[in-house]
């Protein structure tokens, strides 16, 4: 079918121009069953509307850039297939939840401070030299963080959380996730140093257990689950204080 | 005007990049260190290495069987005195991501296990399941997050170099989220600005790969080494060019051909699959040319076939590749051969620079793809360049932070005067232009045909010609292009201007260079000269910036150690 379409409506919004985020309607050749959102966009903004504005890089769901609300839902558009919505038009707007910066561009600044406050980095109280190698560490030890350290930051998350939607001081799906990735981390010792930022009243407790950012997760992180076992290890902080890992 | 100013500055967030700025900081903790970065950094095009990071880590291993991999895979155009610090430094780089929380997949024991990658004779690249790239990346992202020396610019494009009296002193950068230039000056300034497959139409690369680093460097003065030199893939997805690790390989998988055939037997027999990625490709594309190939809506491919290797072991060690086939193309691995072709991937050839990064021009350095250090020669093996970004990121950073101690201080006056007549470039030729009719985007997918088809896998005389005629029309055409875009704010238009004003450099740098090389050594294969020419090219070729389409071109001396050039086959 040489001929057959599809109307992309994608938010517009400029802040030196715009009161406020519009929809702009354009239809463009759907002339591969290959196709995804983001061809889709590449496509306007090279042949139809150059100042559309957008992120995307890898084109393989990894880099984590092209998250976008597609028909209401956070996805990453790069793996939004436009035949799983075809002929219905597919509504591009941008993440929910978060400071709109340009067009389909959101300000994530937000994120990369939670991201740096519950320390993702391993802590040790005494650092082994490098002559002495490597820590021994089964996979059955890394089974016990793998799932929390694929988050790829894509924000969906976010997008997805009532929770975030309503107070951003909430510390939020993927923060929590990668602070209990670290946590369960055998090599690591930094959960004291970790527990004021993510027991606080705007860190996990904040959570009402929707568990829509797990559902919305491209990549199976659980983020629902990191939450309520941190509310869990915090419970156990105060009752049990001599954990068997600091 | 007020403008930040350091003591080392890195231009890109990737691995080389990070790495840098932790070893300038962990050098020296006075030293001030700013990162500039066009996405955040765990965008970077890191994040897509798949396979493994090479080291001489297993028992059994020695750094001279690496060496010598590295320098026959390299078909000896690799500098040897280079690569043999590399070896070396290798084991220890992967020791400390191991110590920076990098979840390497283990042996029973807990050591770090390794598994078999083309071109190499043992078994020697650490991996991460199959998202070794991506898992460094976060790691040492998240890792740099704790040094306070640290400053980061994020999304800010670096679109020219200060250069002054011949000493690099900084950059000039687009803010992309206010359109606000600003000039970040620094006493030494490192390149990680990565790879350039956006110059292609088939890469594995993602959008931000267009070569600024070397754009950079190039109009700065620096030579570009060895840019003839481009790696193919074998296993790409057709369409998409998504990477298929070779490490589905270094597994067991099989690659065959319309016959059901395992054809690698007639062009490396002694490595069959784990044979280098340029033999592999160019097997490839001679079997397509015979009529061996699938035919598929996107052009011909080969299969790749792991169904004997069982489901417990893919999901253990090749997880995201079975994802990748179910979200993208829509088969399960476990039960589908998977579709490959070759693929643009990683480029050897890079700005000129010694084996601590350092360039001809004083205070300037460059790791990683962007750079050309001679560590991969001719052909890169799989899983030599996560390390060589670990290796000679820091060895670039150590190398700045030392240089920095003793340098003179930034002065302003010349520093206010460049970045005015730079933001005044830009805004001119992109801003207020008035009268153009030349979409960006159209030029950019008319390069990209224009460079497959004459700079690909196989390379004539004519073809590589008939590129550069047809890249000179391009450059003309890029002067009368089209900005619809006026906002200040994001304006990724402009950003796509200046990307194909750089990759249009770098294309041509890669043309020149591949005209002039009369030979066959690894990735660059010319029919017309089908034979390897060590009389003549045991030679690095450098390209140098003109005013005219074509580099002038000079060229310079191997640094042979150990391994006399003898012929390569496998």
């Amino acid at each position: 079918m040489p001929d057959k379409k599809v109307t992309i409506q994608a938010t517009r919004f400029d802040p030196d121009r715009d009161e406020k985020p519009r929809l702009q309607s354009y239809e463009i050749p759907f002339s591969d069953e290959s196709m995804v959102v983001l061809d889709a966009l590449n496509y306007i903004k090279s042949h139809v509307d150059g100042s559309l504005s957008y992120r995307w890089s890898c084109r393989m769901g990894i880099c984590g850039s092209c998250g976008m609300m597609v028909n209401g839902t956070p996805k990453l558009t790069c793996n939004a297939f436009l035949r799983d919505y075809w002929p219905r038009p597919v509504v591009v707007e941008p993440l929910n939840n978060f400071p709109l910066i340009r067009d389909l561009v959101i300000d994530m600044d937000d994120f990369m401070h939670k991201l740096k406050s519950i320390k993702p980095w391993i802590i040790r109280k005494q650092e082994i030299p490098l002559g002495g190698g490597e820590h021994r560490q089964t996979n059955d030890q890394i089974d016990e963080f793998r799932q929390f350290s694929e988050c790829i930051n894509c924000m969906l998350c976010y997008a997805a959380c009532p929770v975030y939607g309503l107070n951003n001081e909430f510390l939020g799906p993927a923060a929590t996730a990668l602070a209990r990735r670290y946590n369960l981390d055998s090599r690591d010792q930094g959960l004291t140093q970790r527990l004021p930022v993510i027991a606080d009243t705007e860190g996990v407790w904040e959570c009402s257990f929707v568990g829509e950012c797990s559902v919305v997760c491209p990549k199976g992180v659980d983020p629902a689950k990191a939450i309520q076992q941190t509310k869990l290890d915090t419970t156990m902080r105060f009752v049990l204080p001599f954990g068997t890992r600091e | 005007m007020d403008f930040e100013s350091y003591d080392v500055l890195v231009v890109g967030g990737g691995l080389a990049g990070i790495r840098a700025a932790i070893a300038a900081v962990e050098a020296n903790p006075r030293v001030k260190v700013g990162m500039v970065s066009k996405v955040y950094p765990m965008r970077s095009h890191t994040v897509s290495a798949e396979g493994g990071a090479a080291a001489a880590l297993a028992p059994g291993d020695s750094y001279e069987t690496h060496a010598f991999d590295t320098i026959k895979g390299s078909d000896y155009l690799a500098d040897q005195d280079v690569v043999e610090a590399f070896v070396r430094e290798a084991p220890v780089e992967i020791i400390q991501m191991e110590h920076w929380g990098c979840p390497w997949s283990r042996n029973p024991d807990g050591t770090i296990a390794v598994r078999p990658f083309g071109g190499m004779t043992t078994w020697r690249t650490c991996y991460a399941a199959d998202k070794t790239g991506f898992h460094m990346l976060h790691t040492v992202f998240q890792t740099s997050l704790k040094y306070p020396q640290i400053t980061r610019h994020d999304e800010a494009f670096v679109t020219k170099l200060l250069v002054e009296d011949s000493r690099c002193v900084g950059v000039v950068a687009l803010d992309i989220r206010t359109g606000r230039f600003d000039a970040i000056t620094a006493k030494s300034v490192i390149l990680a600005t990565g790879g350039l497959g956006r110059v292609y139409a088939f890469t594995t690369n993602g959008n931000i790969c267009t070569g600024d680093g070397m754009a950079l460097a190039y109009r700065a003065g620096a030579g570009l080494r060895d840019m003839e030199m481009v790696q193919f893939h074998p296993t790409g997805l057709p369409f998409t060019g998504i990477l298929i690790t070779e490490a589905v390989r270094g597994e067991g998988g099989y690659l065959l051909n319309n016959q059901g055939e395992r054809f690698l037997k007639r062009y490396v027999p002694n490595k069959m699959e784990l044979g280098p990625r340029d033999i592999i490709s160019r097997a490839m594309v001679t079997e397509f040319e015979e009529g061996r190939g699938f035919e598929g809506p996107h052009g011909k491919y080969m299969h790749l076939d792991v169904r004997h290797l069982g489901e417990e072991m893919i999901d253990r060690k090749l997880p995201f590749m079975r994802e990748l086939g179910r979200e993208f193309v829509g088969i399960d691995i476990v039960k589908d051969p998977i579709p490959v072709r070759p693929v643009q991937h990683y480029m050897m050839g890079g700005v000129d620079a010694d084996i601590s990064g350092a360039t001809p021009i004083l205070g300037l350095y460059a790791a990683g793809e962007c750079a050309n250090v001679g560590l991969n020669g001719g052909n890169r093996l799989g899983s030599n360049s996560l390390p060589e970004c670990l290796v000679f990121g820091a060895a670039a950073g150590r190398a700045a932070a030392h240089y920095s101690a003793s340098a003179k201080p930034v002065t302003a006056n010349p520093v206010d005067a460049m970045l005015w007549d730079e933001a005044r470039r830009v805004e001119a030729a992109y801003l207020e232009k008035k009268g153009g009719d030349e979409r960006i985007g159209v030029i950019r997918e008319e390069m990209q045909k224009e460079m497959d088809a004459g700079a690909g896998v196989f390379r004539t005389r004519d073809g590589l010609s008939r590129l550069a005629r047809n890249l000179g029309g391009l450059r003309e055409r890029f002067e009368k292009v089209k900005i619809e875009d006026s906002s200040r704010t994001f304006n990724t238009e402009i950003m796509a201007a200046l990307e194909l004003d750089f990759m249009l450099e770098v294309a041509s740098a890669i043309t020149f260079s591949a005209l002039a090389r009369e030979e066959s050594r690894g990735a660059h294969a010319r029919l017309d000269f089908p034979e390897r020419d060590d009389k003549k090219f045991l030679k690095h070729t450098l390209a140098f910036h003109t005013n005219a389409l074509a580099p002038r071109l000079e060229y310079s001396d191997v640094t042979i150690t150990n391994f006399q050039p003898q012929a390569r086959t496998y």
